[in-house]
């Protein structure tokens, strides 16, 4: 029948042909887009810890009083310099000149007054309130003056001020923050639609790339796809370590192996039996090999750590020695604290280097005579199970703040681990501002505890960013969860 | 007729409130707290109390509720825990995605289909007929996710025909936005032009055999015309039966091919809801695909009495 033949060929055809369209334009060259794995909930990095936020707005569109660098530094952003007094109680910073706010309004002291007051009322919502905890009193000296005074010295202050949590907002503009965020960086919200991209745009004419794009691809292999077929320019961090050797190979891409602040780590219930026995953690800890879970669930990518601290920060002491890869010295210690048939169960969060990461670990310690039941949970259910409710035995997890050996010292954290030595460092550490000083308590902290095993330190989460050949200035390394694109351009 | 229409309507209006009770207990026993999820692993207590607070989840379960249907009743809904905007704004936006979309593979798959089904039952036991039958099989086999990530390896990454994913937006052009929309229609309405093929195929086969269709053929009818005009127009009931689930279907369905191409709609919504606990979302969301297939239920049965007037006679 020659109809029928027809039909079918207009049927088939039409899906391709018919709609016809115009094919994908090209990069003109003062625009960018970057691919991102979530979406942020909203862009308001002071009312919540999703990192997606700090992943837009950081540096581009929010700034703080000071600003942490690509490789960890503390940099002066909106003041432009500050004095310490000698008891390290007051700080005075001196703002920059001449800086607005993206609806016009001015910045100044009172800003800052304002930021710093709502982010530690006692109704504030934000996420890292412990930052300012330290803080008494904030008081704009004038316009461009402002005192910070401490009830008790914090070292750590001018790097707790570069977070993305303690950004400068303005009081005309600080509710309306989460929907049409008003910053001073340079860069100016534009345009969201939700469930697909948020737009910035350069405020002033001279800068190199005058639109970003952040497009939210959740797929980690979709990401790659729309990297190879141009919709992206860039993955500032990808999700699919499976794809890096391909695109490694492609000349059209560079690929950047940096480092992040993600220690991952085989965590456990320090209270629960016989995880309360020390002799059970240190024996966890010589059971598993590090570099075979680097290989086996994250394609080689990550560096092995033995303590809970980034390899990268100046204060590192490197501890991989202390339990090294040894099953029969873990036999040894099961036998000698009496546990010859432990069970055990491992909750996994979603993440790949958790869920992938959890089926090595398991096996490594079924070598050693321990039965791991691995009991996969979403990530809702971790945060209140595991978290909140501490109700494990062993997890996996990557603590992705920077510089974050101090929730050891915690009452009430899911390890459940209580040290007065470790806690007395801890206040040591808030009482000293000199920096060498502070980098020799912390490896005391790290020496710490990776004695007490409190956790098997498996490995640091790399960062790989890859991104389009002849883009320039992308951050190799991520010391905070941000996608900078200040320094970034064309050649 | 009246008397029908207004006692089909009663029983959706009680489906659906049924349903919303449902899904409120439901979500209720849902693990995982929206506050902490918002705030992280470092928050503190303080900090968690008072954000509960202004999102209302301290107030008791049954007064939430009542919030809920009222506010619906009266036509406002909730605010999006996580995106802070109403959650009709959410739904709007998605919708204007998800339902162009689902039309597009509700098209492109009964474009495929009735004439793949024409095809083989006119040809019953002839190779056109086994090439129709392996194609339907094929298709019903195939995992859409599978065919979504292999036609963007094809035309996406390989020839460049096509984006890998995302979508431009309606102001972006018509042109363009459909062009992005190719390939997700696609893997959306190939199972279902499997399945539709075949039930085009066995509804022509049935309606082939009936007496009026010999008759028909006895009065010397053209064999196109004894197909177009009886045939046909009488398969089309259980023909449009299968539409309109998968009209429902494509609706709701949709999340798997939205997740793979990263194409803002529902299905997307739903997800992203699910994983922040965004209730306020995604009881309302539910609710509306509830909605959504009971109301496209009832409209497939008023399609009926309209192709098949004896139909309206049923009790």
């Amino acid at each position: 029948m020659k109809t029928m033949r027809i039909v079918v060929a207009i049927a088939v055809a039409s899906g391709l042909a018919v709609l016809a369209a115009p094919a994908a334009q090209a990069q003109p060259k003062d625009s960018l887009t970057i691919g991102l794995t979530l979406e942020p909930p909203h862009l308001d990095p002071t009312a919540g810890a999703a990192a997606a936020i700090d992943e837009i707005v950081y540096a581009n569109l929010f700034e703080g009083l000071t600003r942490i660098d690509e490789n960890g530094a503390v940099q002066p952003q909106l003041a432009k310099s500050w004095a310490v007094s000698g008891d390290g109680l007051v700080y005075t910073f001196t703002l920059k000149d001449g800086v607005a706010f993206h609806d016009g309004t001015g910045f100044d002291a009172d800003d800052v007054v304002f930021s710093l007051n709502r982010a530690r009322a006692s109704d504030s919502v934000n996420a890292q309130k412990q930052l300012f905890a330290a803080m008494d009193k904030v008081e704009a000296v004038d316009a461009r003056t402002v005192r910070i005074t401490l009830s008790r010295p914090e070292g750590a202050l001018l790097f707790n001020l570069g977070w993305g949590d303690a950004v400068i907002v303005a009081p005309e503009s600080a509710a309306n923050n989460k929907v049409a965020p008003i910053g001073t960086g340079p860069y100016k919200f534009d345009r969201w639609v939700r469930g697909s991209q948020i737009r910035l745009a350069a405020t002033d004419e001279g800068r190199a790339i005058r639109k970003v794009t952040f497009r939210f691809i959740p797929d980690p292999s979709a990401q790659v796809a729309a990297l190879k077929a141009g919709d992206i320019d860039a993955v500032a961090n990808l999700q699919a370590p499976e794809a890096v050797i391909t695109l490694q190979a492609d000349p059209n891409f560079e690929v950047a192996i940096g480092s992040t602040e993600g220690e991952t780590i085989l965590a456990m219930n320090n209270t629960r039996p016989p995880l309360n026995d020390v002799r059970v953690r240190q024996a966890i800890a010589h059971a598993i090999d590090r570099q075979a879970i680097v290989d086996g669930a994250m394609f080689g990518f990550g560096t092995p750590i033995g303590t809970h601290f980034a390899p990268h920060h100046p204060a590192y002491v490197d501890l991989l020695a202390a339990y090294p890869h040894d099953p029969a010295r873990a036999r040894a210690l099961l036998a000698d604290a009496d546990q010859t048939d432990l069970k055990l169960t491992l909750k996994l969060p979603p993440p790949t280097y958790a869920r992938r990461g959890g089926e090595i670990v398991a096996s490594q310690l079924k070598a050693v005579g321990i039965t791991v039941e691995i009991i996969p949970v979403e990530w809702a259910q971790w945060l209140e199970q595991v978290f909140r409710g501490t109700d494990y035995d062993l997890t996996i997890v990557s603590h992705t703040e920077p510089v974050d050996i101090g929730i050891y010292a915690r009452d009430t954290y899911y390890f459940n681990y209580d040290s007065p030595s470790l806690k007395a460092l801890m206040a040591r550490l808030n009482n000293t501002s000199d920096q060498a000083a502070r980098n020799r308590i912390l490896g005391q902290a790290q020496r710490t505890i990776t004695a007490d095993a409190v956790n098997a330190y498996m490995f640091q989460l790399a960062k790989l960013g890859v991104w389009r050949k002849g883009l320039k200035g992308m951050w190799r390394n991520a010391p905070v969860q941000a996608t900078d694109v200040t320094g970034v351009r064309w050649e | 007729m009246l008397t029908y229409l207004a006692r089909r309507i009663l029983l959706l209006l009680i489906t659906l409130l049924v349903a919303s009770l449902a899904i409120f207990v439901i979500l209720e026993v849902l693990p995982g707290d929206a506050a902490l999820l918002i705030l992280g692993i470092e928050a503190q207590d303080d900090t968690l109390a008072a954000l509960r607070a202004q999102m209302g989840l301290d107030r008791p379960a049954a007064l939430r509720y009542l919030d809920w249907i009222g506010g619906l009743a009266a036509g406002t809904t909730g605010i999006s825990h996580t995106y802070d905007v109403p959650v009709s704004q959410l739904i709007g936006e998605r919708l204007t995605l998800t339902v162009p979309l689902a039309l597009f593979a509700l098209f492109l798959s009964t474009l495929i289909a009735i004439p793949l089904g024409m095809l083989a039952a006119t040809r019953r036991g002839r190779p056109g007929d086994y090439g129709v039958m392996g194609f339907s099989q094929i298709g019903m086999a195939i995992p859409n996710f599978w065919f979504a990530i292999l036609s963007i390896l094809v035309f996406a990454v390989a020839l460049g025909w096509f984006p890998a994913s995302g979508f431009p937006g309606w102001d972006a052009g018509v042109g363009t936005a459909l062009w992005a929309l190719v390939l997700p229609a696609f893997s959306l309405a190939l199972p279902e032009a499997a399945i539709l093929a075949r039930v085009t195929r066995t509804a022509l086969l049935d309606t082939l055999g009936a007496d009026y269709v010999r008759t028909a053929r006895a009065k010397g009818l053209a064999p196109r015309r004894v197909l177009w005009g009886h045939v046909l127009r009488n398969a089309l009931i259980p023909m449009t039966t299968i539409i309109g689930l998968q009209f429902a279907f494509l609706l709701a369905g949709s999340i798997v091919i939205e997740v793979v191409f990263a194409l803002p709609g529902i299905g997307r919504l739903i997800f992203q809801a699910v994983s922040q606990r965004d209730l306020v979302v995604l009881r309302d969301v539910i609710l509306l695909l509830v909605a959504l297939v009971v109301v496209v239920n009832f409209l497939v049965d008023v399609a009926y009495t309209a192709i098949d007037p004896r139909t309206r006679r049923a009790p």
